[in-house]
């Protein structure tokens, strides 16, 4: 059966031949699924052990994803086009109530622009997840994501399922399904798409760095990670223009003392003991 | 009956002999609210559609954080980023309007006597300063202290903390990104006044931060007055 096709085409006239015909569907592939299971990904990352893949995933333009994660999975998401935009919220997957705190996550390294060895800090002294790589350099913490009121003032329409979603109608979607409402999501991040902040405070667009990059982090906590690939708030062209992202995790070690980022600053050296000694009260 | 000693580790309040300039509103009209915010404590009001806050810095250089909720509605409250994106410029000043993360205005400022306030550097906690000072500083007083405590008094809590805004406060953003608290611009008796654009309930930390320079290592009270606004602005 295809879309659209006339009536006298259907075999869908009792249950078995509408079994038959739902059943004839399995096994195709479309741009963006997620790959079950995950080593069976197509773009599994170079160095990666398939079999250590515990995520893999192509979000579709406009998509969103949701996955919870253990402590010390690695999480790399690629941008093959250059235009994808991944909106990010990270909770403790244990405690939801702790969660990304972007003031925190700016402040506390006095950086405001995300790059490999910046900890996304939640706003309880730790470090929800760090930042190992990046090939972009491109992100934004200042903007945070669309809302409906933007999308339809830019595209004149804001809807979730309409093809110029606003980033906060796919997250609060997304958290729902988590048992989060409104009031649980804070501000977000983006990888993908910069922005730089003049001298006047006027945020420029810096825009992509081009196809093929990729961020990959670290989750110091158990994770509850929400995603939206949306266009960013201030992307200046008139069309809705967003590409693929991918993303993958696979299971690894979080950070600990042994490794050169532990003490590569004494505030990531404090946000680390406060986040191991949470890890190791409750046993994790 | 006199004051018993205490061995409470209290947060420090001004100096004898700090300056003070309790000024007055920035806005004329009918006054509805005007009380003063010990230096360390909390406050809250709702301003009602169309009223004019006018915050005091009265002892000069002290951040006020400040966080604002949709009265009838709180799921709608200030976003840091929606404020950003609309106004494309990352400080507050004259003219800008106070964001919801439904991307609606709260609140628009409509004087202020500050070059620039911050809405980058976020509330001061317990948690952040073990890792901005150390664990030795753990005890101290901090924002998101007075936060919960206010907040649980409107029915709110932990859930409703985001990102906030620091009246007073000076955060640059340099050109390679560093950022981070420096000394203000502010001076005793200079003021801002927002107009809430619908009913708003306002939380405010008077900030107790003593490691940094966010209250001049000297925290002062601060006034607040709602007005009904009765004319032009003087």
């Amino acid at each position: 059966m295809t879309l659209s096709a006339p009536r006298e085409q259907h075999t869908t006239n009792t249950v078995l031949n509408a079994r038959t015909d739902a059943r004839a569907q399995g096994g195709q592939r479309s741009e963006w699924m997620p790959y079950l299971p995950a080593a069976s990904s197509p773009f599994v990352p170079t160095d990666v052990d398939p079999t250590a893949l515990v995520w893999a995933e192509t979000v579709a333009p406009g998509g969103y994803t949701h996955k919870v994660l253990t402590r010390g999975s690695r999480i790399r998401f690629d941008d093959p086009t250059g235009d994808a935009c991944a909106h990010l919220v990270l909770y403790n997957a244990l405690e939801p109530t702790e969660r990304l705190n972007v003031a925190d996550t700016q402040k506390i390294p006095w950086q405001a622009y995300l790059g490999a060895g910046h900890p996304l800090l939640s706003g309880d002294g730790r470090v929800l997840a760090t930042v190992l790589a990046d090939t972009s350099g491109r992100h934004d913490a200042f903007c945070g994501t669309s809302t409906d009121a933007w999308n339809e003032q830019k595209y004149g329409d804001s809807r979730p399922e309409g093809p110029t979603p606003s980033g906060r109608g796919l997250l609060v979607k997304a958290a729902a399904k988590h048992g989060l409402g409104r009031r649980d999501l804070p501000p977000s991040i983006s990888l993908f798409q910069g922005v730089r902040v003049e001298t006047d405070g006027q945020l420029a667009w810096q825009g992509s760095f081009g196809a093929g990059t990729h961020v990959e982090l670290v989750a110091e906590l158990p994770l509850l990670v929400l995603v939206a690939n949306v266009a960013h708030p201030l992307d200046p062209r008139p069309d809705y223009q967003v590409g693929p992202l991918r993303v993958h995790a696979w299971r690894g070690a979080a950070t600990g003392p042994a490794d050169p980022r532990f003490a590569a600053t004494p505030e990531l050296e404090r946000a680390y003991l406060n986040t191991i000694d949470y890890a190791e009260a409750r046993g994790l | 009956m006199t004051a018993p000693t205490s061995t409470v580790p209290v947060g420090a309040s001004y100096a004898e002999g700090s300056v003070l300039d309790w000024s007055r509103t920035l806005l004329p009209g009918r006054v509805v609210l005007d009380e003063q915010v010990a230096s360390n404590a909390p406050w809250s009001a709702v301003v009602a559609a169309g009223q004019v806050l006018t915050i005091v810095d009265v002892g000069g250089n002290q951040s006020a954080d400040c966080l604002m909720y949709n009265a009838a509605d709180p799921e709608e409250r200030y976003s840091v980023p929606d404020t950003l994106t609309w106004q494309q410029n990352a400080y507050v000043t004259t003219g800008t309007v106070l964001r919801s993360n439904e991307g609606r205005p709260l609140m628009t400022v409509v004087g202020n006597e500050i070059d620039r306030q911050d809405t980058i550097g976020g509330a001061c906690s317990k948690e952040s300063n073990t890792l901005r000072y150390g664990h030795h500083v753990m005890y101290h007083h901090g924002c998101r202290e007075n936060f919960l405590a206010e907040a649980s008094r409107r029915g709110l809590g932990i859930r409703d903390l985001v990102s906030n805004l620091n009246w007073f406060m000076n955060v640059p953003v340099e050109a390679d990104g560093a950022l981070g608290i420096v000394d203000g611009m502010s001076a005793p008796g200079r003021r801002v006044a927002i107009r809430a654009e619908m009913d708003v309930l306002v939380l405010v930390s008077n900030c107790p931060q003593m490691n940094n320079p966010c209250n001049d290592f000297n925290p002062t009270p601060l006034r607040m007055i709602v007005v009904e606004p009765s004319g032009a602005q003087e």
